[in-house]
């Protein structure tokens, strides 16, 4: 017997995924005398109505009971014969499920609601999540599982049980075993109840710990209510230990996105001893390179990063190189003057961005493949755009360190920013090099502005707002010292996120501010000094 | 005499303090020709005047530790500010129960956040003199404390300058809190008098105009005494070749230092006088952009001869009011360009371009 309603249910079940489709007439006889006792048929009456047709075709009542509880069912005054209609109003649709034809309703007056109360409403709702606990996929299986809680009948319950021993997915079976707790949870024996306080202890589910808190309420059993209240404690220290997670979490995706930022800056400040205030310029070309490429492909905005990726490497690379032949090279030796020429720089690029892309926000999509999120458990999902952030940062920081450690343009940089002299008598083109340099440092600031279009407003303004967060880390890592930028950058970023939920964000980065400020006064070289030949320049 | 004597090598000094008191003398009386004559000089223009001057001497201060002491600090508009809010609190006061919701004893803004009571740090400030003293110790103390610490721990060059940004940084941050208590983001404005002249009154405008002029001559008369002295042929020593004053026994930090708290003292003063002109005081005056301009004006009129400083704020500011109403596109373009071009070809400003002609 169970086994064949399960069968049906099943059935059932892919006609409720497929609503749109029209429920397949089993017997037509049937369906002709249930639709004319529903239409006439009272509150108290459809209840019975329903469970008739269960037995006889049970795909068809789901599919019923989901268009009534949607209020979607409607019957033709003088035909008495059931439609579905959407919208009721004169022009829409309406589909005649006897046979799925469709008609344009002509007089909204001509359709009549097949209406329910809320008794009905919930019956029917509990009668369609256990036919959903039959469902294909565990997710499915769970969350119908889940939303019993609390609500189950006996039978529902009993169902369960019988359910759970052939139910072989083991987040499925936890699922029914809360479902179950919480039931037994009203059980006079008290071993069985003390079985289900344990249960629900070991879950995390939001919803058990709202059973033991109204068990709490109404328990009398002082052994009882002790083990519930072990149990909210428990559920307590999970939650605040998942909220510390999800604050590492945070703090981590705004440390990268930091690293990101400064990272660049760590090259050409870093490296070549230049004070690049146009840093933030070049992080913004990069942002609105972003969005130049969705503008010429708004057909495949899911690729469109892959694109953008390498253009705004070029693009601000390109801009960078034009910086240092033009302006920078006449200054070396002269960081003060460097830090002016390049802020000049940086408005005159603000401005030119302003004249070109006008002075407000543009939107750049997100991908659809970054939205969402990971669910790990109840109390914790990550977010996949910080997700891919903090794995875009780490990349670019192993990429970059591959090019500083192994390549040749590395071992130039390198030698070029210990002894300039030297490495011009070793035959190293130091005009070369730097110009090299200064645009990798500055591809990778347009890098760092692909990340941040999808995280922040694309504005002339965006710029400024990273330039005094990346000369932070940087300064904060130790100049010179590209693991001490990431160091630096994902250290500043939980801490701005652990002091945020007590002092406020504001407050957050002002404090980390201070502290920076601080912190340059006890290290003036930062968390990591450079030593050895390069440290004496 | 003993102005001669600061004065005695200072030639370009000499104009512009000849000039300034010229000024002081003629505004007010060019103001009272009837309106339609030639040489009538309007309200407003004295006003706009009177905040050029505010800023330059904003500008002197800055010049005084970049030109003379080689600190290029990029938070000097933060010190402006704090003495800008020091008179701000004071004309909050002044305003008693003429603001819009009535409070004899609140400023409009803490009524509207529902605060009960004033806040302890603003006791005093309805008492000018008060309120004075403070527009000194504020920004005088901030920077005391602030160079303490940098300039014993050697912080110099970049850092410092890194430093200062976050610093400012970090107060605009701060003042952009409805909870510090400084009206939050709209800052504090709506003033009605300042000791008891009404701030509308073409009288107080021309004698704020006459007291930022004669702060201007003071303050550039302190900043040219300093440099004059012993003192200040050690800071330029410092500036010069910091590890060689060091090893001749002199106490380099302590040079720095108090350089340093003079300069914010006198730009504290020139933020109290630009207040009342402008008539408003808010977070953004802390921004970084604020301070790194007020270095453009220093670097375009030329370092280290303080009248420079003079110069290039009154040029820049007279071109940024010019340009942001004729041509707002083109400022940025303009300004951003002369940061590039002055320092690429005249690292000696314009006063650098005179000293060559005098010399040929």
């Amino acid at each position: 017997m169970m086994r064949s309603l399960c069968k049906s249910l099943l059935s059932s079940l892919m006609l409720i995924m497929s609503l749109a489709a029209l429920p397949v007439l089993a017997g037509e006889a049937e369906f002709n005398q249930y639709e004319e006792k529903l239409t006439k048929a009272k509150f108290t009456e459809k209840s019975q109505i329903i469970s008739d047709w269960m037995a006889a075709d049970s795909g068809e009542a789901l599919s019923l009971m989901q268009m009534m509880l949607d209020s979607q069912l409607y019957y033709h005054k003088k035909e008495k014969q059931l439609y579905r209609v959407e919208k009721a109003e004169k022009g829409a649709e309406a589909f005649k499920l006897r046979d799925g034809s469709s008609v344009v309703i002509a007089n909204k007056r001509h359709f009549k609601r097949v209406s329910i109360n809320n008794t009905l409403r919930s019956e029917f709702g509990a009668l369609l999540s256990t036919a959903a606990l039959l469902a294909e996929s565990p997710v499915e299986r769970r969350s119908a599982a889940l939303d019993l809680i609390g609500t189950a009948t006996p039978e529902v319950v009993g169902q369960l049980r019988e359910l759970i021993k052939s139910e072989s997915n083991i987040s499925v079976q936890e699922a029914f075993n809360i479902v179950l707790a919480v039931a037994d949870l009203n059980s006079d024996e008290a071993s069985l109840v003390e079985a289900a306080i344990s249960t629900l202890a070991n879950t995390l589910e939001p919803s058990a710990l709202a059973a033991l808190t109204e068990f709490v309420e109404r328990t009398s059993d002082e052994q009882l209510l002790a083990a519930a209240n072990k149990a909210i404690q428990t559920h307590h220290d999970q939650a605040s230990f998942y909220s510390g997670v999800e604050t590492v979490y945070f703090g981590l995706s705004l440390g990268s996105v930091l690293v990101l930022a400064g990272i660049g800056l760590a090259i050409t400040f870093g490296v070549m001893g230049v004070i690049n205030m146009a840093h933030g310029e070049l992080i913004m070309i990069g942002a609105y390179t972003t969005y130049v490429v969705q503008l010429l492909m708004p057909n495949s905005i899911e690729y469109s990063l892959f694109v953008a990726i390498p253009a705004a490497f070029v693009v601000s690379g390109l801009v960078g190189i034009a910086i240092e032949r033009g302006v920078i090279r006449f200054l070396y030796g002269r960081p003060l003057e460097t830090l002016l020429a390049t802020f000049g720089i940086s408005l005159v690029l603000q401005q030119a961005v302003r004249s070109i892309f006008s002075p407000l926000n543009r939107s750049v999509e997100t991908p659809s493949w970054m939205a969402g999120s990971i669910e790990i458990n109840p109390l914790l999902s990550l977010t996949e755009s910080r997700l891919y952030i903090i794995f875009f940062c780490l990349f670019v920081f192993v990429a970059l360190s591959l090019v500083m450690k192994r390549t040749r343009l590395g071992l130039q940089v390198r030698a070029v920013s210990q002894n300039r002299a030297m490495a011009r008598a070793m035959g190293v083109r130091s005009e070369w090099v730097d110009a090299m340099t200064f645009g990798l440092g500055s591809g990778v600031a347009g890098v760092a502005g692909v990340a941040l279009s999808q995280l922040t407003n694309v504005g002339p303004n965006l710029g400024q707002a990273y330039i005094i967060d990346s000369f932070m880390v940087v300064v904060f890592g130790g100049v010179g010292n590209l693991w001490g930028t990431l160091v630096a950058g994902l250290s500043l970023g939980l801490a701005n996120k652990v002091m945020e939920p007590w002092a406020g964000a504001v407050l957050a980065k002002i404090l980390v501010l201070v502290f920076i400020i601080l912190f340059i006064q006890k290290r003036p070289r930062g968390l990591f000094p450079q030593r050895g030949r390069a440290a004496e320049g | 005499m003993f102005l001669l004597q600061i004065l005695k090598n200072d030639k370009g000094g000499r104009w512009l303090i000849g000039l300034l008191i010229a000024l002081i003398v003629a505004v007010p009386v060019l103001n009272s020709l009837p309106a339609d004559s030639a040489l009538h000089v309007p309200t407003y223009t004295i006003s706009l005047l009177g905040k050029y001057l505010t800023l330059a001497l904003l500008a002197v201060a800055v010049d005084l530790v970049w030109g003379y002491l080689g600190i290029l600090t990029l938070g000097h508009a933060a010190f402006f500010a704090l003495g800008g809010y020091a008179m701000g609190m004071y004309l909050m006061r002044q305003i008693g129960d003429r603001g819009v919701y009535g409070n004899p004893d609140l400023p409009d803004f803490m009524v509207f956040l529902n605060w009960q009571e004033l806040p302890w740090f603003w006791s005093g400030f309805d008492q000018f003199w008060f309120a004075a003293l403070m527009v000194l110790i504020v920004p005088g103390l901030l920077a005391y404390v602030f160079g303490a610490l940098a300039f014993r721990s050697r912080v110099s060059g970049v850092y410092l300058s890194i430093i200062t940004q976050a610093l400012t940084y970090a107060l605009m941050l701060a003042f952009y809190r409805n909870e510090m208590g400084f009206g939050g983001n709209n800052g504090l404005t709506d003033f009605k008098d300042i000791i008891g002249f009404s701030l509308s009154d073409d009288t107080t405008k021309i004698g704020l105009f006459i007291a930022s002029a004669v702060a201007l001559i003071v303050g550039y008369l302190i900043s040219r005494a300093l440099t004059e002295s012993r003192a200040g042929r050690a800071c330029v020593a410092v500036r010069d070749a910091e590890s060689r004053a060091r090893f001749m026994g002199y106490r380099v930090e302590n040079i720095k230092l108090w350089v340093f708290t003079i300069s914010a003292m006198i730009a504290g003063v020139a933020g109290a006088l630009y207040v009342p002109q402008v008539g408003i005081i808010n977070p953004n005056e802390f921004s970084p952009l604020n301070s790194i301009e007020v270095v453009v004006w220093v670097a375009v009129g030329g370092r280290a001869s303080l009248y420079g400083a003079v110069i290039g704020a009154l040029l820049i500011n007279y071109a940024k009011s010019y340009f942001t109403v004729e041509l707002p596109d083109v400022w940025l373009f303009a300004l951003g360009g002369l940061f590039v071009l002055v320092t690429l070809f005249l690292p000696k400003g314009v006063v650098g371009l005179i000293r060559k002609k005098e010399t040929v």
